[in-house]
Parts: structure tokens; C-alpha cells; sequence
């Protein structure tokens, strides 16, 4: 008999593998990252200008357009999106919690879709349009996603909430008549460990009726 | 229904006011340690030990020191000149800041590279080379102690063996005359596995030392920001930082869980740095260190015994606790309590003997021990005492819920004393489990589950009845490194009528902030709105132990209300001034004194506060403040009725929880829906140990599954529906009822999901499962007893 310790590892080996495979088949903000570094990029970027064919060593430059302003920062090639917003554009509304594209508390749109900015380089968005928390809210008006944070408790510590609520956001963006399962599916990828899971999808599915009106 | 004796605009307590920090932490705008940039600041990393057990050959930072913006690497013998190599844990054992010649633990801090910025830092880590002479580690409790073991801590001079305490508690001769007695004794081992609270926020912090004016700022990841300050002067007031030269700040904080108590090196390394080079220096590990290093939680291993009688009456329990603390004792336990507060164990019922006892030994893993949401170690105590229960239900055939029912402490015996010597202060327990029991639909649940196992279909009901006590603590017998677990509250009130209140807690996402201001404006009638409530920084907060163990309601926000009441003291002798009446004929309610039978004749708060600066009486100090530091006469004991019902998928095991009821009584509640909120997130944090979450270890001490592709939160997919609910059953010690809440669904869910699993498969001779109770672990089962095919 192997011991249990062993036997858990290779249960919860399986399991995670599952579930990243889970994530990916899900069309999830993991699996964004996947599809735009694939598909959407290229053309993109072609649209801009034809990239040089190798970046760095040194600083390149990132020409790009965040919450609706055009942006140009100097940054090595390996900077990921998430530093560079944070470190480099002081939006520090993302937040880094894994780093390796396991909990989307760094989630922020490029070009309307969700993206983990940690696993996403900064060069990558070059000729882009990045949206973040801090951009989501209209002038003084509250995204309805955000309302219904506040109207529903979905919020504790907080840490979670900036990629939650883009996660949210998102969802309601390709989907505006979402079910519950809609919501959890678009929200599997953002780990809350509050557990303000069942206000999330309260407050989703509220901010959902309320944008139909 | 809750009454509310205020009106919703003054939103005192009972009012679901919306929460005031929300606001910012939607937008993006919440400022966690991470967020914090100082000019000039530097960026810290750790190089960290690949072995559990090793003699350090060499440590070699020359390619390091090569690579653009790497500054320095500090290693232990650099802080050994400053003595600032060890540090005292909260238990008063030691630990190293950075080793000078020995890892104790796979992580351990080996080396700090100082760099301009986190990628440089990161490179720099990389690129030190460390020469290691791995030894055989000792991570196996039970086998820590036998005599060929290793002695892991010969730092510790005459130490000759891996022994750190042994606790007891309990009539002993009384409890085995009753064991060797009793018509029916069952018995269980059961291991509460190694966890981690993995708050998503990992730990860090800025230090930023200036000196010229030789004055510490340290903001960092703190639930206990002053108990810190007095820590750090401790360690590092013989170079000079005294108490008074020191500043701690915690901001927002992004869940903190018990995991946010202890003093972790790298915050002592920080701060040595950021004193040798007089810039602020930041140090925010990732989530793999956090995982790794940082101290986890639970790792007991429990031999559960209960005596009793063939028609069930309970008469003894008897528990055998191996405590595995990993290289030191890192617990984040009051003194006098080194296995915490587990002697709450004899749970909800009503029996007279029992004895507990407990064995801690050091091995090759992590430190810690710490309260992870639970107030100190109440999560094993309940889990044992819960399980143990169904398991002697199950031995004379008894249904579990009334096995419970007739076991119960009665209402009318409150307060009750226990026989491990606490004084339980209210409760109704008997309220609790009808309510579950009927909202889940208990009978009919049993009908069904009759039905399906003719049809060989697996379904199982596990309850859990379990009895917390927080508040820690009356200061008889709580301190924390000798400090008194007291709590505090300062209140002023601005002439326009709006106050600023401080406290000695931190709020991690409980709320605080409109809690708080809620209590307050329940006792003086002042608009929660107009409250504004800050905590976690040493420099403005009166002193407080801070925020753990359920602490906060029952002490800081004691201390609310009665300073609060000081204020109402003095509004009444500004009101009849006046009114030119006497203090005995006016009458409060909330927001005025008026007199009574001519209500007309009334001064508002507002009114009140305003004369207080421009008009009081003569011979009265002037202004509206208060300040009260709040020493409990009792802890509190919050309980709960939980009911739990999964099905399992005969062929693989898969274990679904189809509905989980949880009825809460946490005495008179301030903000129904932040306790719905809080009692979510508990819940959440008790099915992830019950099902998924656990640190495995391999025999060498690496760690299996440090990231959280391997380390299962749950998810979103994961949270069932949670059906919440209350009883009340005010604390008749606390100044406003309340016993605290945000643990009870952590320490209570565990156990009735586990009841609920061994349930499904009683028929089939299970009489229990370890936590975390895996599909695998019930599908080897199910194909053991031929079951699955
Ligand atoms: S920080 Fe980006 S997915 Fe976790
Ligand atoms: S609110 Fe704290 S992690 Fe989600």
C-alpha cells in the first residue's frame, strides 16, 4: 500500500490538472490570455506596425491606450502587464497575488476581453486598448457591476474585488442575460478566499437586470 | 426578525447598513502594503532553503552582486554582529531571522538580496549560490520522538530530545474510572491535517527607517500592529529603536486569518536593512513562499475516546493530542494556553468528566500552529468532540440528532460550567438544532436516505452542534507575551456633531469600519454615516491586541459601547445645563434627552456635542471624548446547529454537497448582512479542509503542492448554496449582547461535512475519514467494500 500522503499528491495532481484543463475549455480569463497571445495579437499588431523581430536586451517601448488614454512607457521585455501597470502607470487597482495565472486577481480587459495581466507581457499590448478597475466606472458613475458590489456585500478584505468585479463586468458584456451557472463558470478562474462567492453572484446577476432596464 | 431601537439614519445595531470600505475597494482604490511606494525604495527578496534539513557549506553572492541593480545580500552571520539573527515567536520559543549555519525547513530564509527594483531582486536571488550538506530530516511526528531521532534543535543548549510541551487539563482519575466502567467506549484516531490560511493577500511590508531622525515607519501585513510594535522594540531596542521611535501601520489588508499574527523574518530583515542604509526598504513574498514558509495551521493528530451509556447518555471524553509545530513553536496562542483554547472540547453537552492531553514536538517542517480563523486551535477541539459524538451515536444505534438532543446542556443550566473549568455564558442549543432540523427537513431527509440505500444509492446527513468560546480574553488569565488581552476604543466627537473613532483591532475584511461605527451610533444616537472609524496605526490607535480568535466584537467592540456610554454620561449633565431640569428627569432616546412627560423639551446629540465646545457648564471639562480599554469578566461562547447533506456518486466517489444548512448564534448581531457575509466566507474556509486543502509533505520534507494549482481553494464552482440562519441567545456579560461570529462557520462546518460523508457509508461498517475527504479517498473505499466496480 502507498502511503496516504502519496496517495493525496497524486489525487490533488489530477485534480488540478483538471481543473487548469477545466479553465482552459471554459473560455475563462485564463484562457483569454491563451487565445489573444494566439489569434487576435498578430493581427493587432500588424494593424500598428510590424514589430521588431526581437526585443531587448534593454527597455522597449510599449505604446499603448489605457482607460481611454494613450500611454507610452519604457520596459524591459519580460515586464508583464501587471507590473507595468502597477510599477510603471501607478495602477495599482490589479492585484498580483499568484503571478502565474491561478487566481485572476489581476484581471483587467485588453481590447474588452479579460485578460490574467500576469501571465500577459507588457509588449504584448502594444497598440492595445488595456481597461482597469480604476477605468471601469464612467466619470462619477459607478460601473452597475460595482453598485451591486456595494448593494450586495460582495466584497470583504477586498484583494480579490478589483479582478472580480472585472470578471463580472466582462461576462455581462458578452452575455447580458446571464444564469447563475453563467456566473460561476465566469468567475471559476478568481479565487476569493473570503468566500464572497454567493454575493458575487447575487450582485452580478442584479447588476444584470438592472442594465437591461 | 431583528428590532432595531434606532432608525435607519442613524443605522445602530440590527440595520444591514452598506459597508464603507466597499466603496474603494471596488474602484480599485483599497491601499494594501504592496501598493505602498516610497521615493528611493528598495526592493527585497529572499533566497530560500531547497532542503528541509541542512548544514550551510557556503553562501557565495559574487554573480549576484554583478547583476545591474543588485546592491547587497545579507546573511545570517551579517545580522549575527547585530544580534539580530534570532527572534522570540509569540510562544516564547526562538527562531532564526537568517541561519548562520543550519535549515531547519524546505523555504527556510536562507539569504536576502537588497535590489533597486523586484525583478533585479529576483534576478539577484537566482544568481547566489548556496552550498548545502543535506541531513536526514525528521518530518514524521509520531517517529520525532523515538530514541534514534535526530535532536533538531541543538541550538538550545542541554536540549536531548524533540519535545516541547506536554499540557493537561480534566479530572483524570475520574475520567478513567467513568472509561473503565462504562457499558459503550468508541475510539477514533484522527488527524486535523496540516493546512494553510492562504489569505489571497500574501504577507510583506515597507520599512522605512530615516536617520537622522532615527525613527522606524513599518507599514506592513499586521493584524496585531501594536503587540508588533512592542515586538520589534524588543528585538531591536538594544540598536537603539525604542518604542517610541517606532511606527506601525497596517493598511488595508487583504485576509489575514490568523496567518497575519506572527513576526515573520523577512519583516525583521526588512527593517534591518532599511536601519544599515537609511532607505525604505519593501519586502512582499509571492505565493509560493506564502504557501511554503509562512505558518500554517492545525496538525494534530487526535485519539478521540467517549464513554457513555447503551441508551446514550454521554459521560466521559478522553483526548490524546500529538502536536506536530514543525521547527518551532510559532503559535499564535495566549501564554498560559499552549494547545490554545482545544479544552473547549467537551462541547455542547452536558456530562461531568473528562481529560485532555497534549504532546508538541519539533520537526523538519514549516513553524507555526497558528489560529487560522479559530480561536486558537476551538477547530480541532470541535471537530474531535463532533465526530466522536456520531461515532458513539452510530455504536448503539442511535439517530445522531437525538443522541444530541438528549446529550444537550440545558438552557436554564447557564451559565454553565464546564469540566475543563469554563463558564459558558449563554446558550440555547436545544433552539439551534430544531431550526436546523426543520429548515433542512430532517425527517424527510432521513426517509430518503432509507429509500436510496435500498436502491443502493449513497446519501448521508451529518450534523454538527458545536460550541466556540472567543473574546480572548479576561485578563486573569490572557496575555500575550505577558501584555493583557485587553482591547480599546477612543471616541472623539467633532464640535458639527461627527467623531472619529480609533481602535487597538485591524480589520481585515470584517467590516470594521461600519461595525464599529454602528455600535457607536446605536449608544449615542450619532449617525454611523457621520462615524468615522480607523484603526492600524500605532501612532493615532490607543494600544489593543488586535484582530483574531473572534476578539474583535466581544472586546474593541466593548469598549465602543461603554466609551460611548461615558459620552452619553456626560451628554445628560450638558442636557439638563441646558434644559436647567435635573439629570433625573430627562430621558434618552436614541439621538436625544428630552424630559420626560414634555418631550418637546429635548436637546439632541448634535445639539449636545455643540454646547460641549461653546457652551458647557462651568467647572465641566470641555469637549466630547472618551477613551475606554475593555477587560472581558468572561470569554464568549457562540454556537451553531449545522446539517450538512451530500450524495456520492457510488462508481467514482465524487461527493456532491447538496445542501448545507447553518444556524448561528452569535448573540445580539450588529449588521445582519455582514454576519451573512462573514458566515459565508467560514463556511467556505470549513468545506475547504473538509474536502480539499491540505500541505503534503514527501518523507524527504519537500513540499507537494505549494501553489494554487495544487493548493485547492475553492472556487467559485466549488461554494455550494449556503442556507444561513439564527437563533439569539444575547452574552449576558457583553455590554451589547454580541459573542462574535466571524469563526464559527469555519470551526462548525468540517465536522458536519466529515458526519455527513461517513454517514453516506456507515451501512457499509465506515466509522470515520481524515479530513480532507478527497473523491479518492472514498472511491478506495467504496471498491475496497465492493461497492465500485
Ligand atoms: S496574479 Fe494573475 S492570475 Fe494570479
Ligand atoms: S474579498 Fe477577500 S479574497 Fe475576496
Amino acid at each position: 500500500m502507498k502511503n496516504p500522503s502519496e496517495e493525496q499528491s497524486s489525487m490533488q495532481e489530477k485534480k488540478g490538472v483538471s481543473r487548469r484543463a477545466f479553465l482552459r475549455g471554459a473560455g475563462l480569463t485564463t484562457a483569454g490570455t491563451v487565445a489573444l497571445s494566439a489569434g487576435l495579437l498578430s493581427f493587432k499588431l500588424e494593424d500598428a506596425k510590424a514589430p521588431p523581430a526581437i526585443l531587448g536586451p534593454g527597455e522597449a517601448e510599449v505604446r499603448f491606450v489605457v482607460n481611454g488614454q494613450a500611454r507610452t512607457i519604457w520596459v524591459e521585455p519580460r515586464t508583464t502587464l501587471a507590473e507595468a501597470l502597477r510599477e510603471h502607470l501607478s495602477l495599482t487597482g490589479a492585484k498580483v497575488v499568484c503571478d502565474r495565472g491561478s487566481c485572476s486577481a489581476c484581471t483587467v480587459w485588453v481590447d474588452g476581453k479579460p485578460v490574467n495581466s500576469c501571465i500577459t507581457l507588457a509588449v504584448d499590448v502594444s497598440g492595445r486598448e488595456v481597461t482597469t478597475i480604476e477605468g471601469l466606472a464612467q466619470g462619477d458613475e459607478l460601473h452597475p457591476v460595482q453598485e451591486a458590489f456595494i448593494e450586495h456585500d460582495a466584497s470583504m478584505c477586498g484583494f480579490c474585488t478589483p479582478g472580480m468585479v472585472m470578471s463580472c463586468a466582462a461576462l455581462l458584456k458578452r452575455n447580458p442575460n446571464p444564469g447563475l451557472e453563467d456566473v460561476k463558470l465566469a468567475t471559476s478562474g478568481n479565487l476569493c478566499r473570503c468566500g464572497t462567492y454567493p454575493k458575487v453572484f447575487e450582485a452580478t446577476l442584479a447588476a444584470a437586470k438592472k442594465m437591461k432596464k | 426578525m431583528i428590532r432595531c431601537k434606532t432608525s435607519k439614519e442613524i443605522g445602530g445595531m440590527g440595520h444591514s447598513v452598506k459597508r464603507k470600505e466597499d466603496a474603494r475597494f471596488i474602484q480599485g482604490k483599497g491601499h494594501y502594503v504592496d501598493d505602498i511606494h516610497l521615493p528611493g525604495m528598495l526592493h527585497m527578496d529572499i533566497v530560500r532553503s531547497p532542503y528541509a534539513y541542512a548544514k550551510i557549506k557556503s553562501i557565495n553572492a559574487e554573480e549576484a552582486l554583478k547583476i545591474p541593480g543588485v546592491l547587497a545580500v545579507v546573511t545570517g552571520k551579517d545580522l549575527e554582529k547585530y544580534n539580530l539573527h534570532w527572534m522570540p515567536t509569540l510562544m516564547s520559543d526562538t527562531q532564526m531571522v537568517l541561519p548562520t549555519d543550519t535549515v531547519m525547513y524546505q523555504a527556510q530564509e536562507v539569504a536576502a538580496v537588497i535590489a533597486t527594483d523586484r525583478y533585479a531582486a529576483r534576478d539577484g536571488k537566482e544568481a547566489v549560490i548556496v552550498e548545502y550538506e543535506p541531513m536526514k530530516p525528521v518530518i514524521d511526528p509520531h517517529k520525532s520522538l523515538d530514541p534514534g531521532a535526530p535532536v533538531l534543535r541543538t541550538d538550545k543548549p542541554g536540549k536531548n530530545d524533540n519535545h516541547i510541551w506536554h499540557w493537561e487539563v480534566g479530572d483524570k482519575t475520574a475520567t478513567e474510572k467513568i472509561f473503565a466502567e462504562a457499558d459503550v467506549v468508541v475510539k477514533e484516531q484522527m488527524h486535523i491535517p496540516r493546512i494553510h490560511v492562504a489569505s489571497i493577500e500574501t504577507c510583506g511590508c515597507v520599512a522605512d527607517y530615516d536617520k537622522v531622525n532615527n525613527h522606524l515607519t513599518m507599514y506592513m501585513t499586521t493584524q496585531a500592529p501594536h503587540a508588533i510594535r512592542t515586538v520589534i522594540a524588543l528585538v531591536a531596542g538594544h540598536v537603539g529603536l525604542t518604542e517610541e521611535k517606532i511606527r506601525v501601520v497596517s493598511p488595508d489588508i487583504g485576509g489575514g486569518f490568523g496567518g497575519k499574527v506572527p513576526v515573520y523574518p523577512g519583516y525583521v530583515i526588512a527593517i534591518a536593512v532599511s536601519f544599515l542604509v537609511g532607505k525604505p526598504v519593501k519586502w512582499v513574498e509571492d505565493r509560493s513562499e506564502n504557501l511554503q514558509a509562512d505558518s500554517f495551521a492545525r496538525d494534530y493528530h487526535i485519539t478521540a475516546e467517549m464513554a457513555g451509556t447503551k441508551d446514550g447518555k454521554i459521560l466521559a471524553t478522553r483526548f490524546k493530542i500529538l502536536a506536530d509545530h514543525g521547527y518551532t513553536d510559532a503559535s499564535a496562542n495566549p501564554s498560559k494556553f499552549p494547545t490554545g483554547l482545544f479544552s473547549i472540547g467537551t462541547g455542547s453537552y452536558d456530562y461531568g468528566a473528562a481529560f485532555m492531553e497534549a504532546d508538541a514536538v519539533y520537526t523538519n517542517k514549516p513553524p507555526g500552529g497558528v489560529a487560522y480563523r479559530c480561536s486558537f486551535r476551538v477547530t480541532e477541539a470541535v471537530h474531535a468532540i463532533e465526530r466522536i459524538t456520531d461515532r458513539f451515536a452510530f455504536e448503539i444505534g442511535k439517530d445522531p440528532a437525538q443522541l444530541r438532543m438528549e446529550n444537550f446542556i440545558k438552557k436554564e443550566d447557564f451559565p454553565w460550567k464546564s469540566p475543563t473549568g469554563w463558564t459558558y455564558d449563554s446558550g440555547d442549543y436545544h433552539a439551534g438544532l430544531l431550526k436546523a432540523m426543520e429548515v433542512v427537513g430532517y425527517e424527510e431527509l432521513r426517509k430518503e436516505q432509507a429509500e436510496k440505500r435500498e436502491r443502493g444509492e449513497l446519501m448521508g446527513i451529518g450534523i454538527s452542534t458545536f460550541t466556540e468560546i472567543v473574546g480572548a480574553g479576561p485578563s486573569r488569565d490572557f496575555d500575550i507575551l505577558g501584555i493583557k488581552m485587553f482591547d480599546s476604543a477612543e471616541i472623539r466627537v467633532h464640535p458639527t456633531g461627527k467623531a472619529i473613532a480609533r481602535f487597538g483591532t485591524k480589520s481585515q475584511g470584517q467590516g470594521h469600519e461600519t461595525t464599529y461605527a454602528q455600535i457607536i451610533a446605536e449608544e449615542l444616537g450619532i449617525p454611523a454615516e457621520h462615524i468615522q472609524v480607523e484603526e492600524g496605526d500605532t501612532d493615532t490607535a490607543p494600544y489593543g491586541l488586535g484582530t483574531y480568535a473572534s476578539r474583535s466584537t466581544p472586546t474593541a467592540g466593548a469598549a465602543a459601547a461603554v466609551a460611548a456610554r461615558k459620552l452619553r454620561d456626560k451628554a445628560r449633565k450638558i442636557a439638563a445645563y441646558l434644559l436647567e431640569v435635573s439629570e433625573e428627569d430627562l430621558e434618552w432616546e436614541p439621538g436625544k434627552f428630552f424630559v420626560k412627560g414634555a418631550p418637546e423639551k429635548a436637546k439632541t446629540i448634535q445639539e449636545i456635542v455643540f454646547a460641549a465646545y461653546t457652551n458647557h457648564p462651568l467647572g465641566m471639562e470641555a469637549g466630547f471624548e472618551a477613551t475606554h480599554y475593555y477587560d472581558p469578566p468572561n470569554l464568549t461562547f457562540p454556537s451553531g446547529a449545522y446539517i450538512c447533506v451530500v450524495d456520492i456518486d457510488k462508481e467514482t466517489g465524487e461527493i456532491k454537497v447538496r445542501r448545507f444548512v447553518a444556524i448561528d448564534d452569535c448573540g445580539n448581531i450588529i449588521n445582519p448582512m455582514i454576519v451573512q457575509g462573514q458566515v459565508h466566507g467560514g463556511l467556505t474556509q470549513g468545506l475547504a479542509p473538509a474536502m480539499y486543502e491540505q500541505l503534503i509533505y514527501d518523507e524527504d520534507g519537500n513540499i507537494l503542492n505549494g501553489t494554487f494549482m495544487d493548493y485547492l481553494v475553492p472556487t467559485a464552482v466549488e461554494s455550494p448554496n449556503w442556507e444561513t440562519g439564527h437563533t439569539v441567545t444575547p452574552s449576558p456579560h457583553h455590554p451589547i449582547g454580541a459573542k462574535g461570529v466571524g469563526e464559527s462557520p469555519t470551526v462548525g462546518a468540517p465536522p458536519a461535512i466529515a458526519n455527513a460523508i461517513v454517514d453516506a457509508l456507515s451501512h457499509l461498517g465506515v466509522t470515520h475519514i481524515d479530513i480532507p475527504i478527497t473523491p479518492f479517498k472514498v472511491w478506495k473505499i467504496l471498491k475496497e467494500k465492493g461497492v465500485a466496480q
